[in-house]
Protein backbone atom coordinates (compact mmCIF):
# COMPACT_ATOMS: atom_id res chain seq x y z
CA UNK A 1 0.00 0.00 0.00
CA UNK A 2 1.33 3.39 -1.23
CA UNK A 3 1.46 6.39 1.83
CA UNK A 4 -1.79 8.04 1.30
CA UNK A 5 -0.04 11.61 1.65
CA UNK A 6 2.71 11.16 -0.38
CA UNK A 7 2.40 8.21 -2.52
CA UNK A 8 5.83 8.01 -3.07
CA UNK A 9 7.03 5.51 -0.39
CA UNK A 10 5.25 2.07 1.36
CA UNK A 11 2.91 3.26 4.04
CA UNK A 12 4.48 1.75 7.26
CA UNK A 13 2.90 3.41 9.72
CA UNK A 14 -1.31 1.92 10.41
CA UNK A 15 -3.25 3.73 12.72
CA UNK A 16 -6.80 4.82 14.00
CA UNK A 17 -7.25 8.44 14.97
CA UNK A 18 -9.92 9.55 16.48
CA UNK A 19 -11.08 13.39 15.73
CA UNK A 20 -14.12 14.73 17.55
CA UNK A 21 -15.28 11.16 18.17
CA UNK A 22 -14.99 10.16 14.60
CA UNK A 23 -12.51 7.33 13.57
CA UNK A 24 -10.73 7.73 10.42
CA UNK A 25 -7.64 5.11 9.06
CA UNK A 26 -4.47 6.44 8.56
CA UNK A 27 -1.43 5.02 6.56
CA UNK A 28 0.93 6.78 6.16
CA UNK A 29 4.81 6.00 5.24
CA UNK A 30 7.35 6.96 8.22
CA UNK A 31 8.53 9.95 6.46
CA UNK A 32 5.41 11.42 6.26
CA UNK A 33 4.26 9.69 9.89
CA UNK A 34 7.03 12.19 11.20
CA UNK A 35 6.40 15.14 9.47
CA UNK A 36 2.36 14.84 10.46
CA UNK A 37 3.35 14.56 13.98
CA UNK A 38 1.69 10.71 14.27
CA UNK A 39 4.41 9.79 16.00
CA UNK A 40 5.12 11.98 19.13
CA UNK A 41 3.32 9.66 21.78
CA UNK A 42 0.65 12.93 22.43
CA UNK A 43 -1.53 11.67 19.48
CA UNK A 44 -4.41 9.72 19.88
CA UNK A 45 -3.77 6.66 17.93
CA UNK A 46 -3.62 3.00 18.22
CA UNK A 47 -0.73 1.07 16.31
CA UNK A 48 -0.70 -2.05 14.79
CA UNK A 49 2.52 -2.75 13.85
CA UNK A 50 3.69 -6.12 13.12
CA UNK A 51 7.04 -5.64 13.80
CA UNK A 52 6.05 -3.86 17.26
CA UNK A 53 5.81 -7.64 18.61
CA UNK A 54 9.87 -7.43 18.12
CA UNK A 55 10.47 -4.68 20.03
CA UNK A 56 9.49 -5.84 23.71
CA UNK A 57 10.14 -3.01 25.30
CA UNK A 58 8.27 -0.93 28.05
CA UNK A 59 4.67 -2.34 27.02
CA UNK A 60 3.00 -0.09 29.32
CA UNK A 61 4.27 3.09 27.32
CA UNK A 62 3.45 3.85 24.04
CA UNK A 63 1.12 0.84 22.55
CA UNK A 64 -1.51 1.77 24.13
CA UNK A 65 -2.62 4.89 22.36
CA UNK A 66 -5.81 6.20 24.33
CA UNK A 67 -3.73 6.32 27.14
CA UNK A 68 -0.85 7.58 25.96
CA UNK A 69 -2.06 11.20 26.69
CA UNK A 70 -1.29 11.25 30.50
CA UNK A 71 2.01 9.31 29.42
CA UNK A 72 4.98 11.64 28.92
CA UNK A 73 8.06 10.27 28.19
CA UNK A 74 10.82 11.37 30.14
CA UNK A 75 14.27 11.81 28.58
CA UNK A 76 13.06 10.55 25.09
CA UNK A 77 15.83 9.30 23.16
CA UNK A 78 16.35 10.74 19.95
CA UNK A 79 19.13 10.34 16.99
CA UNK A 80 21.14 13.33 16.37
CA UNK A 81 21.34 12.44 12.97
CA UNK A 82 17.94 11.61 11.43
CA UNK A 83 15.86 12.95 14.19
CA UNK A 84 14.17 9.14 15.14
CA UNK A 85 12.83 9.21 18.25
CA UNK A 86 13.27 5.49 19.98
CA UNK A 87 9.56 4.94 20.32
CA UNK A 88 9.55 5.75 16.50
CA UNK A 89 11.83 3.31 16.30
CA UNK A 90 10.55 0.84 17.91
CA UNK A 91 6.72 1.80 15.95
CA UNK A 92 8.40 1.29 12.57
CA UNK A 93 11.09 -1.44 13.40
CA UNK A 94 13.70 0.30 10.55
CA UNK A 95 16.43 2.59 12.03
CA UNK A 96 16.68 6.02 10.25
CA UNK A 97 20.05 5.95 9.80
CA UNK A 98 23.92 4.79 10.89
CA UNK A 99 23.73 7.49 14.32
CA UNK A 100 20.70 5.52 15.17
CA UNK A 101 22.63 2.32 16.62
CA UNK A 102 25.09 4.45 18.73
CA UNK A 103 22.11 6.52 20.14
CA UNK A 104 19.55 4.12 20.89
CA UNK A 105 22.51 1.28 21.83
CA UNK A 106 22.24 0.50 25.28
CA UNK A 107 18.01 -0.69 23.67
CA UNK A 108 19.42 -2.67 21.51
CA UNK A 109 20.95 -5.91 22.48
CA UNK A 110 17.85 -7.42 23.23
CA UNK A 111 16.47 -7.03 19.68
CA UNK A 112 19.48 -8.34 18.40
CA UNK A 113 19.10 -11.57 20.95
CA UNK A 114 15.59 -12.22 19.40
CA UNK A 115 16.35 -11.67 15.84
CA UNK A 116 19.80 -13.49 15.76
CA UNK A 117 19.66 -16.23 17.91
CA UNK A 118 21.47 -14.65 20.75
CA UNK A 119 24.41 -12.82 19.10
CA UNK A 120 24.99 -9.20 19.27
CA UNK A 121 28.24 -8.77 17.92
CA UNK A 122 29.83 -8.22 14.22
CA UNK A 123 31.92 -11.31 13.21
CA UNK A 124 32.39 -10.97 9.69
CA UNK A 125 34.15 -8.46 7.02
CA UNK A 126 35.82 -5.52 7.86
CA UNK A 127 35.33 -3.12 5.22
CA UNK A 128 39.12 -1.98 3.96
CA UNK A 129 39.20 1.87 3.96
CA UNK A 130 36.12 2.52 6.77
CA UNK A 131 37.67 -0.81 8.75
CA UNK A 132 41.02 1.54 9.64
CA UNK A 133 43.16 -0.54 11.88
CA UNK A 134 40.19 -3.82 12.78
CA UNK A 135 41.56 -5.62 10.32
CA UNK A 136 44.50 -5.69 12.29
CA UNK A 137 43.23 -6.25 15.74
CA UNK A 138 41.47 -8.79 14.47
CA UNK A 139 44.72 -10.28 12.86
CA UNK A 140 45.64 -9.65 16.53
CA UNK A 141 43.44 -12.07 18.11
CA UNK A 142 44.36 -14.56 15.57
CA UNK A 143 47.37 -14.65 16.42
CA UNK A 144 46.72 -14.71 20.24
CA UNK A 145 44.66 -17.58 19.92
CA UNK A 146 47.62 -19.25 18.03
CA UNK A 147 50.09 -18.93 20.54
CA UNK A 148 48.02 -20.13 23.35
CA UNK A 149 47.05 -23.39 21.49
CA UNK A 150 51.14 -23.27 20.41
CA UNK A 151 52.19 -22.68 24.17
CA UNK A 152 49.48 -25.64 25.38
CA UNK A 153 50.84 -28.29 22.08
CA UNK A 154 54.47 -27.18 23.73
CA UNK A 155 55.54 -25.43 20.33
CA UNK A 156 57.68 -23.44 21.57
CA UNK A 157 59.95 -22.55 18.80
CA UNK A 158 56.88 -21.88 16.64
CA UNK A 159 55.51 -19.58 19.68
CA UNK A 160 58.51 -17.54 19.43
CA UNK A 161 57.91 -16.96 15.96
CA UNK A 162 54.30 -16.05 16.57
CA UNK A 163 55.21 -13.59 19.62
CA UNK A 164 57.56 -11.56 17.42
CA UNK A 165 54.42 -11.47 14.94
CA UNK A 166 52.24 -10.03 17.40
CA UNK A 167 55.23 -7.18 18.88
CA UNK A 168 55.33 -6.37 15.37
CA UNK A 169 51.57 -5.72 14.53
CA UNK A 170 51.63 -4.04 18.06
CA UNK A 171 53.70 -2.01 17.00
CA UNK A 172 51.73 -1.14 13.47
CA UNK A 173 48.74 -0.59 15.36
CA UNK A 174 49.79 2.04 17.81
CA UNK A 175 52.27 3.72 16.09
CA UNK A 176 52.32 3.02 12.04
CA UNK A 177 48.31 3.88 11.83
CA UNK A 178 49.25 8.01 12.18
CA UNK A 179 48.28 8.28 16.04
CA UNK A 180 44.68 6.90 15.35
CA UNK A 181 44.71 5.31 18.61
CA UNK B 1 9.11 -11.08 -32.52
CA UNK B 2 9.50 -15.11 -32.96
CA UNK B 3 8.72 -16.88 -30.25
CA UNK B 4 12.78 -18.25 -30.07
CA UNK B 5 13.76 -14.42 -29.92
CA UNK B 6 11.83 -13.37 -27.41
CA UNK B 7 13.20 -16.66 -25.23
CA UNK B 8 16.48 -14.85 -26.28
CA UNK B 9 16.20 -12.09 -24.98
CA UNK B 10 13.56 -12.64 -21.85
CA UNK B 11 15.94 -15.26 -20.64
CA UNK B 12 19.47 -14.14 -18.83
CA UNK B 13 22.18 -15.61 -19.92
CA UNK B 14 23.47 -17.08 -16.77
CA UNK B 15 19.97 -18.84 -16.32
CA UNK B 16 20.93 -21.07 -19.83
CA UNK B 17 24.35 -22.50 -18.23
CA UNK B 18 23.52 -25.46 -16.12
CA UNK B 19 25.68 -25.32 -12.93
CA UNK B 20 27.05 -27.78 -10.73
CA UNK B 21 23.93 -30.30 -9.19
CA UNK B 22 21.74 -28.23 -11.32
CA UNK B 23 19.53 -31.39 -11.61
CA UNK B 24 17.94 -30.01 -8.43
CA UNK B 25 19.88 -26.77 -7.52
CA UNK B 26 18.55 -24.04 -10.32
CA UNK B 27 20.69 -21.17 -8.82
CA UNK B 28 22.76 -19.45 -5.76
CA UNK B 29 22.48 -16.05 -4.49
CA UNK B 30 24.45 -13.81 -2.53
CA UNK B 31 22.45 -10.31 -1.30
CA UNK B 32 24.63 -7.69 0.68
CA UNK B 33 23.47 -4.86 2.20
CA UNK B 34 24.96 -1.83 2.16
CA UNK B 35 24.26 1.91 3.24
CA UNK B 36 26.11 5.07 3.02
CA UNK B 37 27.74 6.02 6.52
CA UNK B 38 26.38 10.32 6.42
CA UNK B 39 23.02 10.11 4.76
CA UNK B 40 20.10 9.06 5.89
CA UNK B 41 18.56 5.80 5.20
CA UNK B 42 15.77 5.75 2.43
CA UNK B 43 12.85 5.20 4.52
CA UNK B 44 13.14 7.70 6.03
CA UNK B 45 15.54 10.37 3.75
CA UNK B 46 13.99 13.20 2.18
CA UNK B 47 14.31 13.30 -1.74
CA UNK B 48 16.88 15.59 -1.80
CA UNK B 49 19.22 12.91 -0.30
CA UNK B 50 18.14 9.92 -2.31
CA UNK B 51 18.80 12.13 -5.56
CA UNK B 52 22.51 12.84 -4.60
CA UNK B 53 22.71 8.80 -3.96
CA UNK B 54 21.40 8.14 -7.57
CA UNK B 55 23.30 10.66 -9.25
CA UNK B 56 26.32 9.59 -8.00
CA UNK B 57 25.97 6.09 -9.21
CA UNK B 58 25.04 7.40 -12.48
CA UNK B 59 27.94 9.16 -12.80
CA UNK B 60 30.93 7.08 -11.47
CA UNK B 61 29.03 3.76 -12.15
CA UNK B 62 26.88 3.93 -15.43
CA UNK B 63 29.04 1.61 -18.40
CA UNK B 64 31.79 0.29 -16.00
CA UNK B 65 32.39 -3.06 -16.02
CA UNK B 66 34.27 -5.13 -13.39
CA UNK B 67 36.22 -8.45 -13.59
CA UNK B 68 33.28 -10.57 -15.48
CA UNK B 69 30.62 -8.10 -15.02
CA UNK B 70 30.34 -5.52 -18.18
CA UNK B 71 28.87 -2.56 -18.79
CA UNK B 72 26.59 -2.20 -15.70
CA UNK B 73 23.44 -0.51 -17.16
CA UNK B 74 22.15 1.83 -14.79
CA UNK B 75 18.04 1.17 -14.94
CA UNK B 76 15.93 3.94 -13.31
CA UNK B 77 12.53 2.87 -12.37
CA UNK B 78 10.94 6.19 -12.42
CA UNK B 79 11.90 5.63 -16.29
CA UNK B 80 9.99 2.47 -16.84
CA UNK B 81 6.74 1.22 -17.95
CA UNK B 82 4.88 -0.86 -14.58
CA UNK B 83 5.16 -3.94 -17.32
CA UNK B 84 8.76 -3.41 -17.76
CA UNK B 85 9.23 -2.82 -13.92
CA UNK B 86 7.09 -6.44 -13.46
CA UNK B 87 9.53 -8.12 -15.70
CA UNK B 88 12.47 -7.08 -13.84
CA UNK B 89 10.82 -8.55 -10.67
CA UNK B 90 9.69 -11.83 -12.61
CA UNK B 91 13.45 -11.95 -13.70
CA UNK B 92 14.30 -11.85 -9.91
CA UNK B 93 16.67 -8.80 -11.09
CA UNK B 94 14.96 -6.32 -8.62
CA UNK B 95 12.66 -6.86 -5.65
CA UNK B 96 9.19 -5.80 -5.44
CA UNK B 97 9.89 -3.32 -2.62
CA UNK B 98 12.60 -1.37 -5.29
CA UNK B 99 9.35 -1.05 -7.82
CA UNK B 100 6.98 0.26 -5.14
CA UNK B 101 9.06 3.07 -4.37
CA UNK B 102 10.31 4.51 -8.11
CA UNK B 103 11.38 7.54 -7.10
CA UNK B 104 15.36 8.18 -6.73
CA UNK B 105 15.73 4.57 -7.15
CA UNK B 106 17.67 2.54 -9.87
CA UNK B 107 19.10 -1.09 -10.10
CA UNK B 108 22.62 -1.23 -11.80
CA UNK B 109 22.52 -4.53 -14.11
CA UNK B 110 25.50 -5.83 -15.91
CA UNK B 111 25.43 -7.01 -19.22
CA UNK B 112 24.74 -10.57 -18.47
CA UNK B 113 22.45 -10.21 -15.80
CA UNK B 114 24.43 -11.96 -13.14
CA UNK B 115 24.99 -8.91 -11.17
CA UNK B 116 21.96 -6.14 -10.01
CA UNK B 117 23.22 -3.74 -7.77
CA UNK B 118 19.95 -1.80 -6.47
CA UNK B 119 20.13 1.95 -4.91
CA UNK B 120 17.64 3.28 -2.50
CA UNK B 121 15.88 -0.17 -2.00
CA UNK B 122 15.05 -0.57 2.06
CA UNK B 123 18.86 -0.06 2.53
CA UNK B 124 21.24 2.50 0.13
CA UNK B 125 22.57 -0.19 -1.49
CA UNK B 126 21.51 -4.14 -2.25
CA UNK B 127 24.40 -6.17 -4.26
CA UNK B 128 22.61 -9.13 -5.77
CA UNK B 129 24.76 -11.97 -7.54
CA UNK B 130 23.75 -15.21 -9.07
CA UNK B 131 25.08 -18.08 -9.80
CA UNK B 132 23.57 -21.35 -12.28
CA UNK B 133 23.59 -24.03 -10.01
CA UNK B 134 24.88 -24.69 -6.56
CA UNK B 135 28.06 -22.21 -6.44
CA UNK B 136 27.61 -20.40 -2.99
CA UNK B 137 31.21 -19.80 -2.55
CA UNK B 138 31.89 -18.68 -5.77
CA UNK B 139 28.89 -16.36 -5.43
CA UNK B 140 30.35 -15.23 -2.04
CA UNK B 141 33.80 -14.31 -3.27
CA UNK B 142 32.08 -12.49 -6.10
CA UNK B 143 30.00 -10.67 -4.15
CA UNK B 144 32.77 -9.51 -1.56
CA UNK B 145 35.00 -8.19 -4.68
CA UNK B 146 31.91 -6.30 -5.90
CA UNK B 147 31.45 -5.31 -2.54
CA UNK B 148 35.66 -4.02 -2.37
CA UNK B 149 35.39 -2.16 -5.69
CA UNK B 150 31.76 -0.07 -4.75
CA UNK B 151 33.71 0.35 -1.03
CA UNK B 152 36.99 2.13 -3.15
CA UNK B 153 34.38 5.07 -3.50
CA UNK B 154 31.97 4.76 -0.84
CA UNK B 155 31.85 5.81 2.74
CA UNK B 156 30.25 2.40 4.11
CA UNK B 157 28.02 2.63 7.37
CA UNK B 158 30.22 0.43 9.61
CA UNK B 159 30.62 -0.12 13.13
CA UNK B 160 33.08 -2.14 14.96
CA UNK B 161 30.65 -4.10 17.30
CA UNK B 162 27.67 -4.55 14.97
CA UNK B 163 29.01 -4.38 11.53
CA UNK B 164 27.91 -3.38 8.55
CA UNK B 165 24.64 -1.17 9.98
CA UNK B 166 21.38 -1.67 7.65
CA UNK B 167 18.01 -0.17 7.99
CA UNK B 168 16.34 -3.48 9.46
CA UNK B 169 17.70 -5.07 12.18
CA UNK B 170 17.28 -8.48 10.52
CA UNK B 171 19.81 -7.34 8.38
CA UNK B 172 23.05 -5.81 10.26
CA UNK B 173 25.77 -7.53 10.72
CA UNK B 174 27.03 -9.02 7.15
CA UNK B 175 24.28 -7.47 5.81
CA UNK B 176 24.21 -10.62 3.85
CA UNK B 177 21.51 -13.19 2.55
CA UNK B 178 22.99 -16.26 1.18
CA UNK B 179 20.40 -18.46 -0.46
CA UNK B 180 19.79 -21.18 -3.02
CA UNK B 181 17.10 -22.07 -5.38
CA UNK B 182 16.22 -25.80 -5.38
CA UNK B 183 13.61 -27.96 -7.43
CA UNK B 184 12.50 -30.70 -4.74
CA UNK B 185 9.68 -32.74 -6.35
CA UNK B 186 10.23 -35.93 -4.75
CA UNK B 187 10.13 -34.34 -1.31
CA UNK B 188 7.47 -32.61 -1.93
CA UNK B 189 5.56 -34.94 -3.27
CA UNK B 190 6.26 -37.58 -0.32
CA UNK B 191 5.34 -34.65 2.36
CA UNK B 192 8.97 -34.70 3.24
CA UNK B 193 9.83 -31.47 3.13
CA UNK B 194 7.23 -30.70 5.72
CA UNK B 195 9.12 -32.43 8.30
CA UNK B 196 11.91 -31.27 7.63
CA UNK B 197 11.30 -27.29 7.64
CA UNK B 198 11.35 -26.98 11.33
CA UNK B 199 14.67 -28.82 11.90
CA UNK B 200 16.18 -26.89 9.55
CA UNK B 201 14.38 -23.49 10.80
CA UNK B 202 15.98 -24.26 13.96
CA UNK B 203 19.25 -24.28 12.33
CA UNK B 204 18.76 -20.20 11.56
CA UNK B 205 17.79 -21.09 7.69
CA UNK B 206 14.43 -20.28 6.38
CA UNK B 207 12.85 -22.63 3.64
CA UNK B 208 10.11 -20.81 1.46
CA UNK B 209 8.30 -20.83 -1.82
CA UNK B 210 9.19 -18.18 -4.11
CA UNK B 211 6.62 -18.32 -6.93
CA UNK B 212 3.52 -17.68 -5.84
CA UNK B 213 2.51 -16.05 -2.72
CA UNK B 214 1.23 -17.92 0.54
CA UNK B 215 2.73 -21.25 1.90
CA UNK B 216 2.40 -22.94 -1.33
CA UNK B 217 5.67 -23.45 -3.39
CA UNK B 218 4.66 -23.21 -7.02
CA UNK B 219 6.62 -25.76 -9.19
CA UNK B 220 8.10 -27.43 -6.21
CA UNK B 221 10.63 -24.87 -6.10
CA UNK B 222 12.00 -23.61 -2.52
CA UNK B 223 14.36 -21.04 -1.49
CA UNK B 224 16.84 -21.71 1.44
CA UNK B 225 18.52 -19.03 3.16
CA UNK B 226 20.01 -18.25 6.07
CA UNK B 227 18.24 -15.98 9.14
CA UNK B 228 20.74 -14.57 11.19
CA UNK B 229 23.25 -11.68 9.69
CA UNK B 230 24.67 -10.78 12.96
CA UNK B 231 27.43 -12.73 15.18
CA UNK B 232 28.59 -15.22 12.56
CA UNK B 233 31.06 -14.46 9.53
CA UNK B 234 29.54 -14.74 5.96
CA UNK B 235 32.13 -17.90 5.31
CA UNK B 236 30.27 -19.52 8.21
CA UNK B 237 27.38 -18.50 7.27
CA UNK B 238 27.38 -19.70 3.65
CA UNK B 239 29.14 -23.36 4.81
CA UNK B 240 26.05 -24.13 7.19
CA UNK B 241 23.87 -23.39 4.33
CA UNK B 242 26.31 -25.28 2.02
CA UNK B 243 26.08 -28.27 4.32
CA UNK B 244 22.02 -28.16 4.78
CA UNK B 245 21.87 -27.71 0.76
CA UNK B 246 24.10 -30.64 0.71
CA UNK B 247 21.92 -32.93 2.81
CA UNK B 248 18.48 -31.89 0.88
CA UNK B 249 20.02 -32.63 -2.36
CA UNK B 250 20.91 -35.93 -1.30
CA UNK B 251 17.87 -36.50 0.38
CA UNK B 252 16.16 -35.31 -3.01
CA UNK B 253 18.49 -37.82 -4.99
CA UNK B 254 17.16 -40.59 -2.62
CA UNK B 255 13.33 -39.65 -2.58
CA UNK B 256 13.60 -40.04 -6.57
CA UNK B 257 14.61 -43.06 -6.39
CA UNK B 258 12.54 -44.82 -3.65
CA UNK B 259 9.94 -43.39 -6.30
CA UNK B 260 11.03 -44.83 -8.70
CA UNK B 261 11.80 -47.97 -7.46
CA UNK B 262 8.08 -48.53 -5.39
CA UNK B 263 6.24 -46.71 -7.97
CA UNK B 264 8.10 -46.24 -10.75
CA UNK B 265 5.28 -46.35 -13.76
CA UNK B 266 2.65 -44.08 -11.55
CA UNK B 267 5.20 -41.46 -11.52
CA UNK B 268 6.03 -41.96 -15.73
CA UNK B 269 1.82 -41.78 -15.70
CA UNK B 270 2.18 -38.23 -13.81
CA UNK B 271 5.07 -37.08 -16.15
CA UNK B 272 3.26 -37.96 -19.25
CA UNK B 273 0.18 -36.95 -18.54
CA UNK B 274 1.49 -33.65 -17.18
CA UNK B 275 3.85 -33.20 -20.48
CA UNK B 276 -0.07 -34.26 -22.58
CA UNK B 277 -1.63 -30.75 -20.30
CA UNK B 278 1.47 -28.40 -21.58
CA UNK B 279 1.65 -29.53 -24.67
CA UNK B 280 -2.33 -29.54 -25.37
CA UNK B 281 -4.21 -27.06 -22.97
CA UNK B 282 -5.97 -23.97 -24.29
CA UNK B 283 -6.70 -22.74 -21.01
CA UNK B 284 -4.06 -22.93 -18.22
CA UNK B 285 -3.59 -21.04 -14.48
CA UNK B 286 -0.32 -20.46 -13.02
CA UNK B 287 -0.78 -22.85 -10.35
CA UNK B 288 -1.20 -25.63 -12.65
CA UNK B 289 1.45 -24.82 -15.58
CA UNK B 290 3.61 -25.14 -12.08
CA UNK B 291 2.51 -28.01 -11.49
CA UNK B 292 2.98 -29.35 -14.87
CA UNK B 293 6.31 -28.14 -15.30
CA UNK B 294 7.95 -29.05 -12.27
CA UNK B 295 6.48 -33.32 -13.29
CA UNK B 296 7.80 -32.34 -16.88
CA UNK B 297 10.95 -31.72 -14.74
CA UNK B 298 11.53 -34.55 -13.17
CA UNK B 299 10.63 -36.93 -16.37
CA UNK B 300 13.74 -35.12 -18.00
CA UNK B 301 15.57 -35.53 -14.37
CA UNK B 302 13.93 -39.20 -14.47
CA UNK B 303 14.90 -39.83 -18.37
CA UNK B 304 11.35 -40.80 -19.46
CA UNK B 305 12.11 -37.37 -21.35
CA UNK B 306 15.08 -36.87 -23.44
CA UNK B 307 14.89 -34.38 -26.71
CA UNK B 308 13.71 -31.08 -23.88
CA UNK B 309 16.29 -29.20 -22.11
CA UNK B 310 16.53 -29.64 -18.42
CA UNK B 311 16.32 -25.62 -17.99
CA UNK B 312 12.96 -25.58 -19.54
CA UNK B 313 11.50 -25.07 -16.17
CA UNK B 314 13.30 -22.20 -14.83
CA UNK B 315 12.57 -20.66 -18.43
CA UNK B 316 9.26 -21.40 -18.50
CA UNK B 317 8.38 -20.51 -14.56
CA UNK B 318 9.49 -16.53 -15.41
CA UNK B 319 7.85 -16.65 -19.06
CA UNK B 320 4.56 -17.55 -17.95
CA UNK B 321 4.35 -14.57 -15.19
CA UNK B 322 1.45 -12.21 -16.05
CA UNK B 323 4.52 -9.44 -16.22
CA UNK B 324 6.09 -11.30 -19.60
CA UNK B 325 2.66 -12.70 -20.98
CA UNK B 326 2.47 -9.35 -21.24
CA UNK B 327 5.35 -8.03 -22.66
CA UNK B 328 5.07 -10.70 -25.11
CA UNK B 329 1.42 -10.00 -26.20
CA UNK B 330 2.08 -6.24 -25.79
CA UNK B 331 -0.82 -5.33 -24.74
CA UNK B 332 -2.34 -5.61 -20.80
CA UNK B 333 -4.56 -8.81 -20.02
CA UNK B 334 -6.72 -9.80 -17.50
CA UNK B 335 -6.29 -13.00 -15.50
CA UNK B 336 -8.34 -15.07 -17.98
CA UNK B 337 -7.26 -13.82 -21.16
CA UNK B 338 -3.18 -14.68 -19.78
CA UNK B 339 -4.28 -18.21 -18.88
CA UNK B 340 -5.63 -18.46 -22.64
CA UNK B 341 -2.29 -16.77 -23.26
CA UNK B 342 -0.19 -18.74 -20.97
CA UNK B 343 -1.27 -22.40 -22.50
CA UNK B 344 -0.73 -20.92 -25.81
CA UNK B 345 3.08 -19.65 -25.49
CA UNK B 346 3.81 -23.06 -23.42
CA UNK B 347 2.36 -25.16 -26.84
CA UNK B 348 4.47 -22.88 -28.87
CA UNK B 349 7.58 -23.56 -26.58
CA UNK B 350 7.09 -27.46 -26.68
CA UNK B 351 6.66 -26.68 -30.36
CA UNK B 352 9.92 -25.42 -31.12
CA UNK B 353 11.58 -28.76 -29.22
CA UNK B 354 10.06 -31.43 -31.39
CA UNK B 355 10.82 -29.59 -34.89
CA UNK B 356 14.50 -30.33 -34.08
ZN1 LIG C 1 4.50 9.52 2.75
ZN1 LIG D 1 19.33 8.21 13.05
Amino acid sequence: MDCQRCHKRPATVHLTQVINGEKTEVHVCAYCAKEQGYMSDNQDFTLNDLLSGLFNYDKSSSYKGKQSKSYQSNKQLKCPGCGLTYQEFAQIGKFGCADCYKTFDERLNPIFRRVHSGNIKHDGKIPKREGGNLHLKKQMNEYKTQLQHLIEQEEFEEAAKIRDQIRSLDEQIHHGQGGEE
Amino acid sequence: MSLQQFINEAISPWMKEEGPDSDIVMSSRIRLARNFQNYPFPIISSEERMEEILQFFKEEYAGKSFRDYHHFEVVEMDKLQSVEKRVLVEKHLISPHLTEHSKHSASLISQNEQVSIMINEEDHIRIQLYFPGFQLDRALEQASQLDDWLEEKVDYAFDENRGYLTACPTNVGTGMRASVMMHLPALAMTQQITRMTPAINQLGLVVRGIFGEGSDALGNIFQISNQITLGKSEEDIVEDLHSIVKQLIDQERKARQALMHRSGVQLEDRVFRSYGVLKHSRIIESKEAAKCLSDLRLGIDLGFIDHIPKTILNELMVLTQPGFLQQYAKESLSPSERDVRRASLIRERLQLENKE
